[in-house]
């Protein structure tokens, strides 16, 4: 009963003291605010940085041109060979064939050639299977990227494959670009929340300073270092909620607004965005526990100095 | 039995400087003391070291049974609840009533609401300050203000009461004001020990004088034996 009546007068003081501390108050919300703000901005251009990296890397696909002279039934066991590699996952095969490796009929690519082209029409249009100089291909996309190179050569060396092109070189340079954007992104929010925390710990720990007579006082008249901290600790808290308010909503009706305007990609629809729901939930949720834990720590910390003897 | 003893303490701070030398002292309970001496001579560390907000360097310090020197910080509270402290500067919170200041000592301890407001209005009256409960220090007088850190120091019946000179920013006539309300809590039997400039305070009052000069105890004057002395 007496924790209880302890604890409900340091909830009901951190309230009073947020209000009667009025403008020391608004400074830190306002410091949380704008440092959130960048904060959530930063994340969430990291994560869908990340998003468009990922999409890209699942879309990157191998063509294995089988030989010219290769028979239909050939293709079906070359097929198969494929789907046993490691770096080839196929989940449930639906309808005989797997998403991720796709057959393609040199005559089926004959005939959306001459569909795009007169010229071609005329020309192709004469071929039949055996004089076609097209070769029948399989697309495969891989669960690795980086294995890429070993899983191409792999299949080359599949009997009745005559050679695998996946765009040598430039996906390299692609997986490694993205590689570095990656880490750039996550050492810039890691950073950003740090300099954060620094941010609104300090503008707290001035907050907290100004009042070193009343933990002065407190101490004097026998309150335990606990129920001393407990107030500043709640106050911390509803300091950074507070300034997680303006941040959350900017994220929530911000990024909404972005996504409807740019009908959810940038640029090209190759650049998809991540869809709103429930990312800008997940970004609040994230927003409001940096808010709060920062604010909960630096008062804490801020406290302790003023404890020791 | 008493009820502080200090047994060969020193207090050196950290620059090097050293306070007090081999101090020895015994307090009984509900005695009136004054400890007197010039600036520097080291009566505010000898009281800081008895409320625990220094701690000896060696020699032992007992405080109500209490050894002050091995508390660990986090205990320190136990002890400071047997204790009041009064300021010069009074250290109460402007932005709450004479009331509040006082009832917050007895919050922070987790006492119900009425007998908050039971034992305030107790000692609010024995300072007489019943009739300004609901006033801001900033509308009392420097006497009065003092009043209310007395009441706040004593609102949780504390065996002893120390006071850092208490009377330096006030007038004569309110200086002997307080010292009539100090002697009315002494006589209810909480130990009074007092750090002050003011000579003619302790001539008129004439309690047990202790004399510091450059740390150590020059002179422990019993009740009535103080004369005049050029500190």
């Amino acid at each position: 009963m007496k924790s209880f009546r302890i604890l409900n007068r340091n909830i009901r003081d951190s309230f009073k003291s947020v209000f009667r501390n009025f403008s020391l108050s608004l400074a830190s919300v306002s410091c949380t605010t704008i440092t959130l703000i960048v904060v959530s901005l930063s994340i969430m251009l990291s994560l869908n940085v990340n998003n468009f990296t990922d999409i890209i890397e699942k879309n990157v696909t191998a063509v294995a041109f089988l030989d010219s002279d290769i028979e239909p039934e050939q293709i079906e066991k070359i097929y198969d060979k494929i789907l046993t590699l490691d770096n080839i996952e196929c989940g449930d095969v639906i309808n005989k064939y797997c998403e991720n490796v796709q057959p393609m009929d040199k005559m089926t690519i004959s005939k959306e050639m001459m569909d795009s082209s007169d010229v071609l029409k005329r020309v192709m249009g004469e071929w039949d299977r055996e004089e076609s100089p097209i070769q029948d291909t399989i697309q495969v996309k891989v669960v690795d990227i980086n294995l890429m190179s070993k899983t191409a050569k792999e299949i080359e060396q599949i009997d009745g494959v005559d050679i695998v092109k996946y765009g040598a070189g430039t996906i390299e340079k692609l997986v490694s670009t993205f590689v570095v954007v990656r880490k750039i992104s996550i050492v810039a929010v890691i950073a950003l929340v740090i300099v954060t925390a620094f941010l609104i710990a300090n503008t707290i720990k001035i907050t907290i300073m100004s009042r070193r007579k009343e933990i002065e006082i407190m101490r004097l008249v026998g309150a335990s270092n606990i129920n001393i901290r407990l107030p500043f600790i709640f106050e911390g808290l509803i300091l950074g909620i507070l300034g997680s308010i303006i941040p959350i909503i900017i994220s929530i009706y911000g990024y909404t607004t972005i996504y409807n305007h740019l009908d959810g990609h940038v640029i090209t629809p190759l650049i998809k965005l991540i869809p709103p729901t429930p990312f800008v939930y997940y970004i609040s949720l994230a927003i409001v526990v940096i808010g709060m834990v920062v604010g909960m720590f630096a008062s804490a910390r801020a406290v302790r100095k003023y404890l020791k003897i | 039995m008493d009820l502080i003893m200090i047994r060969d303490v020193k207090k050196t701070y950290k620059t090097g400087t050293t306070a007090i030398y081999d101090l020895n002292l015994n307090i009984k309970k509900g005695e009136f003391m004054f400890i007197i001496g010039s600036t520097g001579c080291g009566k505010s560390t000898l009281i800081k070291m008895l409320y625990r907000e220094e701690k000896p360097t060696s020699g032992k310090i007992i405080v109500g049974g209490l050894d002050v020197g091995k508390i660990r910080n986090r205990k320190v509270y136990k002890l400071r609840r047997k204790i009041g402290v009064v300021f010069q500067d009074y250290l109460l919170l402007p932005n709450l009533t004479a009331y509040e200041n006082v009832a917050y000592a007895l919050e922070v301890l987790g006492l119900p609401k009425e007998e908050i407001h039971t034992k305030v209005m107790k000692v609010l009256d024995l300072v007489g300050l019943k009739n300004k409960a609901k006033q801001y220090p900033n509308h009392l007088s420097g006497g009065e203000q003092q009043r209310v850190a007395i009441a706040r120091a004593i609102v949780n019946g504390p065996k002893i009461l120390i006071c850092d000179e208490p009377t330096g920013n006030l007038d004569p006539k309110t200086s002997m004001e307080i010292m009539e309300v100090l002697e009315a809590i002494n006589e209810l039997g909480t130990t009074i020990i007092m750090v002050t400039h003011d000579i003619d305070i302790v001539k008129k009052l004439k309690k047990r004088v202790v004399l510091l000069d450059s740390g150590r105890v020059v002179k422990d004057y019993k009740a009535g034996e103080y004369k005049n002395e050029k500190l």
